[in-house]
């Protein structure tokens, strides 16, 4: 699924890679555990967490996430905006609660 | 390929800010050309090593090798030890303070995790002295 049809369909505000919204996702993975994350994230993931700070940007990048939407309309500091530019993923931020963000996006296709 | 040997030092303290030598070693991988797969699964388990030497050490030193055949990641630190070794491999398990936590570590997933992503695991604690976690991984050829 492509990066803009998800954040069409969590009605996300583009925080960072309005140009790179053409990138296909494979999988997705909601949690605001990164140990978790990092066990059991596949590969060319989008990434749904409520947890802001550095440490969900590096997960992404260990684990090749190319995309971490923000639920529960969080907003990440303009600290934690930077090294995801530096990394290229993408970021997203949506007012829908974890568990309707995962329903959409599992009912639209995108497994897990 | 030579073996190529890369030493990182991990600050300690500072949990918010951990993860640097393992970005630092994903691009050097990257620029070697190795497989997407390989430096994926080095990456996690030297960030699941600085993570917990951050948490645990206060800090130490990873040295990375790479040749033809494997990477080689040593995670150095002269913290506490590890008083129960089988424990720590327990899923679930963990020690980790409430900062850990709230940034979301301290599951207890990483030592596991490290397992789960290399082809070989080795732990070398002394309590009070310090512990060395090796793991390794191997390129397909």
């Amino acid at each position: 699924m492509r990066l803009g049809e998800i954040a069409k369909i969590l009605d996300a505000t583009v925080i960072y890679g309005k140009d790179l919204l053409d990138r296909d996702a494979a999988s997705a993975c909601g949690s605001d555990f990164m140990s978790d994350v990092l066990a059991y994230v596949k590969k060319q993931a989008v990434l749904l967490t409520g947890l802001v700070n550095p440490q969900v940007i590096r997960t992404a990048d260990m684990t090749d996430i190319i995309c971490v939407t923000f639920v529960r309309g969080k907003h990440p500091t303009p600290e934690i905006v930077e090294l995801a530019r530096a990394r290229d993923i993408v970021l997203l931020s949506s007012d829908k609660r974890m568990y309707e963000a995962c329903g959409l996006l599992y009912s639209n296709g995108l497994r897990g | 390929m030579e073996t190529i040997k890369l030493i990182y030092p991990v600050e300690g303290g500072d949990l918010i800010e951990a993860g640097e030598a393992s970005s630092k070693m994903k691009l050097t991988l990257k620029k070697l050309g190795l497989p997407q797969d390989i430096i994926r699964k080095a990456s996690i388990c030297m960030y699941e090593g600085e993570i917990n030497m951050v948490i645990h050490a206060d800090g130490g030193q990873a040295e990375v090798e790479v040749d033809m055949n494997q990477i080689t990641i040593r995670m150095i630190d002269s913290g506490p030890g590890i008083p129960d070794v089988e424990k720590a491999m327990q899923e679930g398990f963990s020690t980790a303070g409430p900062t850990a936590r709230e940034l979301g570590f301290g599951a207890g997933m990483g030592l596991p995790n490290m397992k789960r992503y290399s082809d070989d695991l080795t732990i070398d604690t002394t309590v009070g002295k310090g512990t060395t976690v090796t793991v390794i991984i191997k390129i397909p050829q």
